[in-house]
């Protein structure tokens, strides 16, 4: 226990000034550089690149237990639902994102939030697939390469969250920007067809519009971006991060 | 004087071989329907779901890639530490570990989403995951035994012979450390995430291998017509003895382990005493007839013969099938601790003890896997010289069994005086 | 050794005349027959048709890798594009037009198993535009 944590604080001081070494590095060489490049600028035919960290920051306070908007536009966006043609298959259905209910049974304490891929920054899934089809862009987003996953779901056996599904059952009509099939593993992927174009996630725009709010995206990266500020000004959790894993995905009010 | 151990092909013409060869080929084209049926209709008609994601063909996959390193230990101790009556005994070792990685592989391949993608895990590689390196150490394991297994039965590279079984020796060590580490470096899960893990399974797959290697050696004599003395299987029970006392301590180790920590009383708590059919697996399967009930065997003065050897040896076998099931699907059947302290609950079964019921083509398939075992050796001891053609105990060990006359001899100069 | 090389190199260089030959409908009245293509909506494919014929699945890879890998969005050889054009009549369902059909054309006839649409869609869907 005591050399896990000692490793981890190592990890850390080697990473800080890495980090600082960069920052550095950076302000002396290009400062006009980092000013210039904001991370929103990114247009479809870009590449995507190192500067940016796409997270996600929800409010559990403003998130009503009753409420499923998000795990709603995630279905509608993705398709992942069960078919219109079949009964439910709870146990096998795929679950992208799913609201979680939590009770602290020694106060009673209660509340809700959605959980899907925290899009680690050390994720697991990536390090226990054998073929590399669990793979981390360099902007943060984790995402599975179907083309070369072969359904061993090591990935799902790895993953704290339980956010990975595999696909049990062949599927039929999807959508064009969200391709499943058969014994592959699946998971949120950030809305990335999205991302990609300047936008934001189903679900963080379906709450937005809805006026709940609980939910925010951008770029932990800039420090002008909302959600750097918000999670630089208020105290924010990531769900196990006694594993160190560092989840693109913050929390308040957890 | 060093008597030559005279091998042989066996006949396997006789009416017998024939049906119990189509036996176990109906048991494999059964178990090929049953992965087409799985393949083609996806995996949601199996047991497995997104909160079980391995069963049934995952334990007895992992079940014979663990005792596909153990039965090469009869190999192992004639090759690398030269004791002289395990040498008749070798060849099968070796071809015994090569059928049941076989069987072991294929039941986890055909059990893959994808199983027409095999390619893929043969050309793309993340060396990260300990399941990429698995595909090297078990490919590695076939071409690294299959040459001890030509240097062995070659006379003209006996001198190679100590080398390559030292070589395969550390190979299948590495092997199953690999397996082992599938489990051990298993963060999320409270069952798993522990280095005892590699250790653990080195000790299983001695005991697995081991009485594995006996039941096979007892049935194809007894099939061949060939003599096979007592003290063969003796010397063995001996050193099954230590091996499965071992995964009893090391079993012990492991929930000890556990259980100082308090954030591991959850997992324990459900295996050791509420996880329903997981804790009956434990303690009956695993705990009693697979480790007390075979060493009570072994042990008594009473049941020194073949069929109580052959009794413990299967028992042992049944026990690390049912310690197996715990390990991989007890320990997924725990829920993931999202939040420590705290209870959950969601549509997606969180907080929730996952249930598992395995179907009938799941089991299919996994029995397949050991039917491709039987069937590997029924066909390879045809086609050659695997076995000695007699294991008496004159032909394996001389002046033992001398020893044994002369003593048999004087008891019954003593009774008719 | 002599005559055997001269061997291959005749059916070398007519696997060369064989393959390189554009394959059209024009060419079903050789002694092969040829599958006969439907053709996509517009004036000419992003590349010539030989080109098309030989390389699609390279184009497609390259787009593939460059979309899910680096995030590049709504370039030239995107498999969504490629439905937008060649989705064509499913004979036997009515109304249904999939670029399933199109492909398998080739595929059947040259016995390549593709297994691209069993993740992708294949049909147009209502928000990619013109459904007939």
């Amino acid at each position: 226990m005591t050399s896990k944590k000692t490793g981890m604080d190592t990890d850390a001081a080697r990473r800080r000034f890495l980090g600082g070494a960069a920052a550095l590095t950076t302000l002396s060489l290009a400062p006009g550089v980092t000013l210039i490049a904001s991370a929103e600028a990114k247009e479809a035919h870009d590449a995507t690149s190192t500067k940016m960290r796409w997270g996600m920051l929800i409010d559990a306070r403003k998130c009503d237990s009753e409420c499923t908007l998000c795990v709603d536009a995630c279905r509608d966006e993705m398709g992942w639902g069960t078919p219109a043609d079949r009964k439910p298959r709870p146990k096998t259905d795929a679950q992208w994102i799913r609201k979680v209910h939590v009770t602290d049974p020694k106060t009673t304490h209660t509340f809700s939030l959605p959980v899907m891929c925290q899009h680690c920054e050390s994720p697991t899934c990536v390090d226990v697939c054998p073929t590399g089809a669990s793979f981390k862009r360099v902007d943060g987003v984790v995402l599975v390469d179907k083309h070369i996953c072969i359904g061993c779901r090591y990935c799902m056996m790895a993953c704290p969250y339980k956010a990975r599904s595999f696909v049990h059952e062949d599927i039929s009509n999807q959508k064009p920007h969200a391709p499943r099939g058969k014994g592959t593993v699946e998971a949120c992927t950030l809305c990335v067809h999205r991302v990609d174009r300047g936008g934001i996630p189903a679900c963080v725009e379906r709450c937005a519009t809805a006026g709940r709010k609980a939910m925010l995206f951008g770029d932990l990266n800039d420090p002008e971006s909302e959600i750097a500020k918000a999670v630089a000004e208020f105290a924010t959790k990531q769900i196990r991060a006694d594993l160190g894993l560092n989840p693109g995905i913050r929390y308040q009010g957890i | 004087m060093k008597k030559q151990i005279a091998f042989s092909e066996i006949a396997g013409n006789s009416n017998g071989y024939w049906a119990l060869l189509l036996f176990f080929g109906a048991l494999i084209g059964a178990a090929l329907g049953a992965t087409w049926h799985m393949e083609h209709e996806g995996h949601w008609v199996t047991g497995m779901s997104n909160q079980i994601v391995w069963g049934v063909p995952h334990v007895f996959a992992v079940f014979l890639i663990v005792a596909a390193s153990g039965a090469l230990n009869v190999a192992s101790i004639s090759s690398v530490f030269e004791v002289q009556d395990y040498k008749a005994l070798a060849p099968l070792s070796a071809l015994l570990s090569l059928a049941l990685l076989t069987g072991g592989l294929a039941v986890l391949v055909l059990d893959l989403g994808r199983p027409d993608r095999l390619i893929v895990a043969m050309t793309s590689y993340n060396f990260k995951s300990i399941f990429a390196w698995n595909i090297y150490l078990y490919t590695g394991f076939f071409g690294v035994v299959g040459i001890y297994t030509w240097v062995m039965m070659d006379p003209r590279f006996v001198h190679f012979k100590k080398v390559a079984g030292s070589f395969a020796m550390m190979w299948r060590l590495l092997l199953t450390t690999g397996t082992g580490s599938i489990f051990g470096f298993l963060v999320a899960r409270q069952a798993y995430d522990a280095a005892i893990m590699a250790p653990m399974f080195i000790i299983m797959s001695f005991a697995y291998g081991l009485a594995i290697y006996l039941l096979v050696i007892m049935a194809v004599y007894n099939g061949a017509n060939r003599p096979l003395g007592d003290y063969v299987v003796c010397r063995m029970r001996n050193l099954l003895k230590v091996f499965v006392g071992a995964v009893l301590y090391f079993t012990l180790v492991q929930h000890l382990t556990n259980l100082y920590a308090t954030e591991h009383h959850g997992v324990e708590l459900f295996i050791l005493l509420e996880g329903g059919p997981y804790t009956v697996l434990f303690w009956v399967g695993h705990i009693f007839l697979g480790g007390l009930l075979p060493l009570a065997i072994l042990f008594h003065p009473m049941a020194r013969t073949r069929a109580w050897t052959a009794i413990a040896a299967s028992l042992i076998v049944l026990g690390g099938l049912c310690q197996v099931y715990v390990i991989i699907i007890g320990g997924q059947a725990y829920p993931l601790v999202l939040f420590p302290g705290m209870e959950v609950q969601s549509s997606f079964y969180d907080g929730e003890i996952y249930r598992y019921l395995n179907s009938l083509p799941e089991l299919v398939l996994g029995i397949g896997g050991f039917a491709l075992v039987a069937a590997i050796i029924m066909v390879a001891i045809k086609v050659l010289p695997f076995l000695p053609e007699s294991l008496e105990d004159r032909h394996v060990d001389p002046e033992h069994s001398a020893k044994k006359e002369a003593r048999e001899a004087g008891e019954k100069a003593g009774a008719s005086a | 050794m002599r005559r055997s090389f001269g061997f291959f190199a005749i059916l070398a260089v007519l696997a060369t005349v064989v393959l390189g030959t554009p394959s059209t409908a024009a060419d079903a009245e050789g002694r092969v027959p040829m599958p006969d293509l439907w053709r996509g909506k517009g004036e000419k494919c992003l590349e010539p048709a030989t080109d098309m014929r030989r390389y699609h699945m390279n184009y497609l890879k390259h787009q593939r890798n460059d979309t899910l890998y680096k995030g590049i969005r709504g370039t030239k050889y995107s498999l969504k594009e490629c439905i937008e054009c060649h989705a064509v009549p499913v004979p036997g369902k009515k109304g249904e037009r999939s670029v399933e059909h199109f492909c398998d054309q080739c595929h059947t006839y040259a016995a390549v198993w593709i297994d691209c649409f069993q993740c992708h869609a294949s049909k147009l869907h209502e928000e990619g535009g013109a459904s007939k």
